[in-house]
């Protein structure tokens, strides 16, 4: 998965520094769960939602190191005329099954899969990766309740613990604490890992229960890329031509 | 209808693709529906934005799942999860609203459902059915179902005079015919309206229309209706629903667009609350001029 992840890293930023467009840190905080899931864990009767719309651009380097999206589909990413919005579209991305990108929907969406599931009676497990910033949102602890309530034994959410959110780090804006005690306190299994472990990721993404499985992975955003990581504004910012030259090498040298 | 509903529903509780969702409402109502579908009944908890959501995944499963809850609280605060979850994706989700307008009366403004349909029908996808007798209720879920498209049902109170025959159900219906001005009434206000209007003189009363379906569609216009509008030039909406993005508005607009325009309009819609005072839902109808006596009144001063 090493080689997998560095070749991934090099195309998300090619993507974004081409495009011009910002949302790196948080791309770089999901990439490795988003390859782990997609590469070594996904069959053909699991279903899978982007709760952190805001990845998309994790998510479409991931379809593309599958083999699902081609170069010059991400060549597009963000163009006009594009279907490779910068939020995840309602339709023509392989494995999307919902335009997400208001943040607090995907728990939901996964439970209603999850349940679906359990109603007909097909295989599968239903994942979900979300961000930490948007346990904000009411309707995500909505969700928690209604999955946990439910005991919805088909699905995993994963949390992208990186830290920091929209305008300040998840501390200093609505500090929960420690996340994991509050999903601790719901009947969900909870697993806690380093969301850039491959290893790791793969081992809690196949982990099952009988109840609902919550992965709280801790992760850096920007990963692997030194100015970057932990750094709130490479939540917006795009790369200059140098800024990119760094990043580059030091990815590929890693 | 909410009966009528609930016994429909427990006909449809056996297909392989039934789901029901309750936001923790349907007291005294629901439970046959709840005993039929047995795990496809789902009490969603007071949590309106996740039951929308939750509806959204069934439908991607290939459920056709049904929520409910009353109207007020179905459409405006998961507004975004119908919006982004549902429409986008033209998903078979079919929201019932229970108690559309005025219809929960003394419980006050926040129980009232006054801009559900415009609201709804400014997403894409969405089709608004508001069955104006009982009787209408099960063909709109025939139609809902069938159309397999995002769906709000709005239901209320029947309102249908004893001797009133009713055509079968259709999203337009004529149910008077009259020389006077052409009276399209939205939902089960038309039953009261309708009354005292039957015997009056065929050719000073109005030609009464009832509309079950919106948004309105310049496209699908019937030719009787445009017939009667050329002959009286006067359009008269009635609606318990505020005039913006109310039937009145989707009407005129397409009736300008179809180059069909009346001389004359005349719209009386839901005013919310000018005194400031809250009663039965007849009292609301009163202080918006929605009530029989109110609008017979308009019709004998030649609807001024």
């Amino acid at each position: 998965m090493n080689d997998i992840v560095r070749e991934a890293r090099l195309r998300l930023l090619r993507m974004h520094y081409e495009s011009g467009v910002g949302h790196i840190g948080g791309n770089l905080s999901c990439l490795d769960v988003l390859l782990t899931l997609h590469h070594r864990v996904l069959r053909d009767e699991d279903r899978f939602v982007l709760s952190k719309g805001h990845a998309a651009g994790a998510l479409y380097v991931t379809l593309w190191s599958r083999g699902l999206l081609t170069d010059d589909d991400l060549k597009q990413f963000h163009k006009e005329g594009t279907k490779l919005a910068g939020h995840p579209p309602v339709t023509g991305v392989p494995g999307v099954l919902f335009a997400t990108g208001s943040l607090g929907h995907g728990l939901g969406l996964a439970a209603g899969l999850a349940l679906g599931k359990r109603l007909t009676g097909e295989s599968g497990r239903v994942y979900c990766v979300m961000s930490d910033g948007e346990w904000n949102e009411g309707s995500t602890w909505e969700a928690l309740t209604f999955a946990a309530h439910q005991q919805l034994d088909r699905l995993t959410f994963i949390v992208d613990l990186n830290g920091l959110q929209g305008f300040g780090t998840t501390a200093e804006v609505a500090d929960l604490g420690e996340l994991r005690e509050k999903l601790h306190s719901f009947r969900v299994q909870l697993l806690e890992i380093d969301g850039h472990d491959p290893a790791a990721i793969e081992a809690a993404l196949r982990t099952e229960s009988d109840r609902p499985i919550a992965i709280v992975a801790r992760t850096i955003k920007g990963a692997g890329v030194s100015f970057m990581e932990h750094k709130m504004e490479w939540h917006y910012l795009p790369l200059t031509a140098a800024q990119y030259e760094q990043a580059l090498a030091e990815i590929a040298g890693r | 209808m909410r009966t009528i509903l609930s016994n429909t529903l427990v006909a449809y509780a056996s297909r392989p693709d039934f789901v029901f969702l309750t936001g923790d409402l349907g007291f005294m109502a629901l439970e046959p529906v709840r005993t039929a579908a047995g795990a496809r009944f789902i009490n969603a908890g007071v949590a309106e934005q996740n039951m929308v959501t939750v509806a959204a995944g069934l439908a991607r499963s290939g459920l056709r799942p049904w929520v409910y809850s009353i109207a007020p609280f179905l459409y405006a605060r998961p507004f975004e999860q119908i919006r982004n979850d549902v429409c986008l994706h033209a998903l078979p989700v079919f929201l019932v609203g229970n108690g559309g307008g005025y219809a929960y009366g003394v419980m006050g403004a926040t129980h009232h459902a006054l801009e559900d349909y415009g609201a709804l029908c400014a997403l894409p996808n969405l089709t608004a059915y508001v069955p104006a007798f009982a009787e209408d209720v099960g063909a709109a879920i025939a139609r809902m179902t069938a159309a397999a498209t995002p769906a709000y049902l709005r239901l209320g109170r029947d309102e249908k005079p004893k001797e009133l025959v009713l055509p079968p159900y259709a999203p337009w219906r004529r149910l008077l015919a009259g020389g006077g001005p052409v009276l399209v009434i939205v939902g089960p206000l038309a039953g009261g309206i309708l009354a005292p209007l039957l015997s009056w003189p065929e050719a000073s009363r109005p030609s009464v229309w009832v509309l079950s379906e919106l948004p309105v569609h310049a496209a699908t216009l019937p030719e009787e209706l445009l017939g009667d509008l050329q002959r009286s030039g006067h359009l008269f909406v009635v609606e318990e629903h505020v005039v913006q993005g109310g039937a009145g508005q989707m009407l005129a607009h397409a009736l300008l667009t179809r180059g069909k325009a009346p001389a004359r309009f005349t719209h009386r819609a839901a005013l919310g609350y000018p005194s400031g005072r809250y009663g039965s839902q007849r009292y609301h109808r009163r202080e918006s001029g929605l009530d029989p006596e109110s609008i017979a009144a308009a019709l004998r001063a030649g609807a001024a």
